[in-house]
């Protein structure tokens, strides 16, 4: 695999008119003495599905991590940087994570549903906050099964264990879990990996349906799938964003060879 | 001898040493009962020792034991939770954590003899709480606690760390995620080793004939105020436990039908460990299935 330079960059400016969610400005995680992440500033357009491709250890996940400061839980990483969130830096230590974390859902690689019923799963974070209503709850459970595509097969036994779901409706439980706290930004960290195709289709119609309500940033190692579902693309190489436009212009006309050559099949 | 031979002969083996096993403890168990059981009868549970004479019951060297036991977990369940809890879930690899795992490690292998004798200096003498139920619940924390730490702490390592991410990412602090989803999910595991403590709790003599004493003085079962001196709640009487009574007539024992006494007081113990072990399994999994909805 030949080396591709880490300053020959193409970052799509974003007009005025357009709302973003959340952005970094030169966000670098360190593992120990290691620098992971090179500085990466990027926008994240609200509303709108943003997918980070790239090979293997390219940092797209570890950059994902940061955004909602998961890595704050791994002993030894440092994340330096901004990232800024409603005109608030949720980088700062002065800034209550838990409370951002309400805003900032997130879906892992593996689905990890509690060992609770269905219903729990849902409703176990949002009792924890408070709402002890039960109509409140139902409502709850079933609206964001239902935005999941769960609700169908589980509403006859919510009493069930999320662990006895299958792998794919493990991962909308997931889903289902992580929107019934109503999050601004949704982040998935390539949800779909441990999946079958059937599954994955069924999670990417999921995917695209919440667009219209929250801000989705999803990490992939699938081209095919960052080419259906999203309207962004970054690609993610050695630490550094090389290239960022929309979706459609990363995989027809790259304009970095790097970038040209990971969605063409060269590398990755 | 082809792979297959091979491999039906090596299965042999380890079926015989299976076998084996099985055999031994079957026959240890049933020799005991045997023994032991037809002594056994609503008198002898309930009646005080008799030191010269035949016909002496074991009714309050059972009541220690038990009484002992509630005790000793009462003291050591609640700091095995919070030191397991803490070296999984918040300590630092640096080397004092080492230190302290290390050190749990050494308590864990120490003899209870010499745990027996360290709770005489500190707890009988030093404290001044002499020959009595808490000095023996004292010993007997000391020598539990190591290992009901270790397991605590192993079986919370058993849960994935994805489990603990998902409450976190759900705004869920360290606290809640440990007390609300990784707890519910080791508590097989958890109570397994409380369970195996308390088997060895009940079974323990080395470790309390110098602390809780071998004396079982007449107990007054109507008098339930702690404070009194009669009374079986009194936690600073002396108490001799069933093992302790067990080895105290086997080594020292006058009385005519010391052999039968020790018979039946030996069944009465395995039994009553037995017992406590299917009912602590029962209620566990009662309220394993509770928390997580697993049927």
């Amino acid at each position: 695999m030949q080396n591709y330079s880490l300053t020959d960059t193409y970052l799509k400016p974003f007009d005025a008119g357009q709302e973003i969610a959340i952005a970094t400005k030169d966000l670098k995680v360190f593992y120990g003495e290691k620098e992971a992440i090179h500085g990466v500033s990027l926008p994240f357009e609200r509303y709108k599905i943003t997918a980070l491709i790239g090979a293997s250890g390219s940092g797209k996940s570890t950059f994902l991590r940061s955004l909602n400061r998961m890595n704050d839980n791994i002993e030894g990483t440092k994340v330096t940087g901004q990232i800024m969130y409603r005109d608030l830096d949720i980088n700062s230590n002065a800034v209550d994570v838990y409370e951002m974390r309400k805003h900032i859902g997130m879906v892992f690689q593996r689905p990890n549903p509690f060992a609770k019923s269905i219903y729990d799963n849902i409703t176990f974070a949002p009792r924890r906050f408070g709402e002890k209503r039960k109509a409140v709850l139902d409502e709850l459970v079933e609206t964001s099964l239902k935005q999941a595509a769960l609700w169908d097969q589980v509403k006859d036994d919510l009493n069930q264990s999320g662990l006895s779901l299958s792998g794919g409706q493990q991962q909308r439980l997931c889903i289902a879990r992580a929107i019934a706290m109503k999050p601004d930004i949704l982040l998935l960290d390539e949800p779909a990996s441990a999946l079958d195709p059937i599954s994955t289709a069924t999670v990417e119609e999921t995917l695209l349906r919440l667009k219209d309500d929250y801000t989705i940033i999803i990490v992939t190692h699938n081209m095919q799938q960052a080419a259906r579902i999203s309207d962004y693309t970054a690609f993610f190489y050695s630490g550094t964003a090389i290239e960022y436009d929309e979706t459609r212009k990363i995989f027809t006309r790259p304009k970095i060879k790097a970038t040209e050559d990971y969605v063409s099949g060269h590398f990755g | 001898m082809d792979a297959k031979q091979k491999d039906k002969l090596a299965t042999g083996i380890l079926y015989a040493i299976a076998g084996i096993i099985v055999l031994l403890l079957a026959s240890l168990l049933g020799y005991i009962l045997i023994q032991g059981l037809p002594h056994v009868s609503w008198h002898f549970l309930t009646s005080p020792a008799k030191a010269f004479e035949a016909g002496g019951g074991i009714g309050i060297q059972l009541f220690n034991s038990v009484y002992l036991l509630v005790l000793s977990m009462l003291i050591s369940v609640p700091i095995a939770l919070g030191a397991g809890i803490y070296l999984a879930e918040y300590a630092k690899a640096n080397w004092i954590t080492d230190v302290v795992r290390t050190a749990i490690e050494i308590l864990s292998s120490l003899p209870s003899v010499v745990v027996g004798l360290f709770g005489f200096l500190v707890f009988v003498l030093q404290f001044n709480f002499g020959f009595s139920i808490l000095s023996g619940a004292l010993a007997l924390t000391m020598f539990n606690l190591p290992l009901l730490t270790r397991n605590v702490e192993d079986s919370l390592r058993q849960v994935s760390f994805a489990q603990r991410e998902a409450g976190l990412a759900l705004g869920l602090s360290r606290w809640e995620t440990v007390i609300h989803v990784v707890i519910p999910e080791s508590l097989p595991g958890i109570i397994t080793g409380m369970i195996l403590g308390a088997g060895r709790v009940f079974g323990e003599a080395a470790a309390l004939i110098y602390t809780a004493g071998q004396s079982a003085p007449a107990l007054n079962f109507s008098d339930w105020n702690p404070f009194d001196i009669a009374s079986p709640l009194n936690p600073i009487r002396p108490a001799e436990t069933l093992a302790v009574h067990i080895w105290k007539i086997n080594s020292e024992g006058i009385q005519p039908d010391a052999a039968a006494v020790s018979a039946g007081a030996s069944a009465v113990l395995i039994l009553a460990v037995l017992l406590f072990n299917i009912l602590a399994r029962f209620l566990g999994n009662r309220l394993y299935r509770k928390m997580t909805a697993e049927s």
